[in-house]
């Protein structure tokens, strides 16, 4: 059975985001919330402590009228690999309770909300700010519950949490291929649920290590970047964008440095 | 004022003076002086059986509560008319997720009246069939809310058999008593019966560790960076 096991081949889940279809509409960041069971306040307003697994941000080339030109960046969790892809991402490496791991089957960072104990070190670790505390147990309003999905599990007051790239939607695909007597998913059998709800198409998601996934093909573009790749995070999530001056945003350029 | 040094130096010169009966005091004082001691070890070792008796025979009973099952199911009797074994109930879904205890529709499909002697059967036409109302079953095996637990795999894909986990369930003719954490709200199976957590069989206890332990012995994957074993996102969700 060992040797079965180890036939899977080793995946790279990753995502790469569009910036040039991007609208900036927001259904990423709602289908996710709903997807994920993600826990909000009665009043919203206050956003530092809004708790979005996506969140899209709002770039300007700072330039006076003729020129002005807006790009709106949705940001998941990178799923950072860690130089030399050995999954030492920074939050990985921080956590010293063994709540956040990195599986090098799925190049998928995870957060164990039962064994994670509210230290946020990896918060402080992560450039991205991609990771966010629950100040407070999830108040859902009256009858609401029965809307929640099982299939991920809610978070409690104290701890961290974070973008999984819907994990279980892998789980539940794998589960339907297995009781086909399949052992491996095609591509449209795991995607997530931003990218199903881009209206725009933006966001495509798949196995960066697959040819036969999209991704594959489009993180090669000339116009791809990543976000703070000096910081050599290794992320999988991929941008592309033809306008020069949101690639030199991706980083923290100084103002004459060529990229 | 007199110090503890003058108390004892004046009592040692007592006991010097009076030589002739010091031989036999000497052993009377021995056995007083032990005297108290003796009880402290004696208090010591009540206690110290009574907590272990508190601890491992009266807590665990005051820590689980006792259900009944609804209707007193006779497993072995329903394997012995179904042809396809345990899965003739518990049925997977097309989607390869596991339907677990059957609904009432399943049951109904042949008790839609009383076929038998058995008074348990009785209630469950009566009570449920008739009345159209779901059994409430108390599932033994009910994991944690952060678990995903996938029959498909350990069944279709990497051929389990049900026992392995579950028990000679099959072989039973009625359920045991639904043991429930008063604290936790899980039920006992998942911690075990034995509360040294002694495992005899593999089916003894369903925690975390144990499910750890079978997958890296039969898978072998190393995929988590922290622990080297199998990843967490495995089994969690």
């Amino acid at each position: 059975m060992k040797e079965e096991q180890s036939k899977e081949k080793v995946k790279k889940f990753g995502m790469v985001i569009d910036l040039d279809k991007c609208t900036g509409c927001g259904a990423c960041m709602v289908a996710c919330m709903a997807e994920n069971n993600v826990p909000f306040k009665e009043d919203e307003s206050k956003k530092l402590d809004s708790i979005t697994w996506l969140r899209i941000y709002k770039l300007t080339n700072g330039k006076p009228f003729p020129d002005a030109d807006i790009c709106y960046l949705p940001r998941p969790c990178q799923h950072c690999g860690g130089k030399g892809e050995h999954g030492h991402s920074p939050c990985v490496s921080v956590c010293p309770a063994t709540a956040t791991d990195y599986s090098k089957e799925t190049g998928i960072v995870s957060q164990i909300y039962t064994r994670c104990f509210g230290c946020r070190y990896c918060m402080a670790a992560c450039p991205y700010h991609a990771r966010y505390f629950n100040w407070w147990d999830p108040v859902w309003p009256d009858g609401m519950e029965k809307y929640l999905s099982p299939n991920v599990s809610v978070r409690m007051r104290g701890i961290v949490e974070k973008c999984s790239f819907c994990f279980h939607r892998y789980q539940l695909a794998k589960d339907k291929a297995y009781f086909e007597g399949r052992r491996e998913i095609e591509e449209n059998e795991y995607q997530t649920a931003c990218t199903q709800a881009c209206p725009a198409g933006a966001i495509a998601f798949g196995d960066l290590n697959n040819p036969k996934h999209a991704v594959y093909e489009l993180k090669k573009s000339s116009n791809a970047f990543r976000l703070l790749e000096r910081l050599q995070t290794n992320p999988k999530v991929y941008y592309i964008s033809g306008r020069e001056w949101v690639r030199r945003a991706g980083d923290n350029y100084l103002k004459d440095e060529k990229k | 004022m007199s110090t503890p040094d003058d108390k004892t130096k004046g009592v040692s010169a007592d006991t010097g003076g009076e030589d002739a009966i010091a031989s036999f005091k000497g052993v009377d004082e021995k056995e007083q002086g032990e005297g108290p001691g003796g009880f402290v070890i004696l208090f010591f070792i009540i206690g110290f059986v009574a907590s272990l008796i508190i601890g491992w025979v009266v807590f665990p009973k005051l820590l689980y509560s006792q259900k009944r099952q609804p209707v007193d199911f006779n497993h072995a009797l329903h394997v012995e008319t179904v042809d396809n074994g345990c899965e003739s109930c518990h049925i997977f879904r097309e989607d390869g997720s596991y339907a677990g205890v059957p609904k009432l529709a399943q049951c109904a499909d042949c008790h839609q009246e009383v076929q038998g002697e058995s008074p348990e059967e009785k209630i469950f036409v009566e009570e449920y069939v008739a009345k159209e109302k779901e059994v409430p079953w108390l599932v033994y095996s009910k994991q944690p809310d952060c678990v995903f637990f996938s029959h498909s795999v350990h069944v279709k894909l990497a051929g389990m058999d049900c026992v392995t986990c579950h028990g000679p369930i099959g072989e039973s003719t009625s359920l045991k008593p639904y043991e429930e954490n008063r604290l936790t709200g899980y039920s006992r199976d998942i911690w075990g019966k034995s509360m040294a957590g002694i495992k005899k069989n593999s089916w003894d206890r369903m925690k975390m560790d144990d499910c750890a332990e079978c997958h890296e012995k039969e898978t072998g994957r190393k995929s988590s960076v922290q622990t080297d074993k199998d990843a967490c996102f495995v089994c969690h969700k």
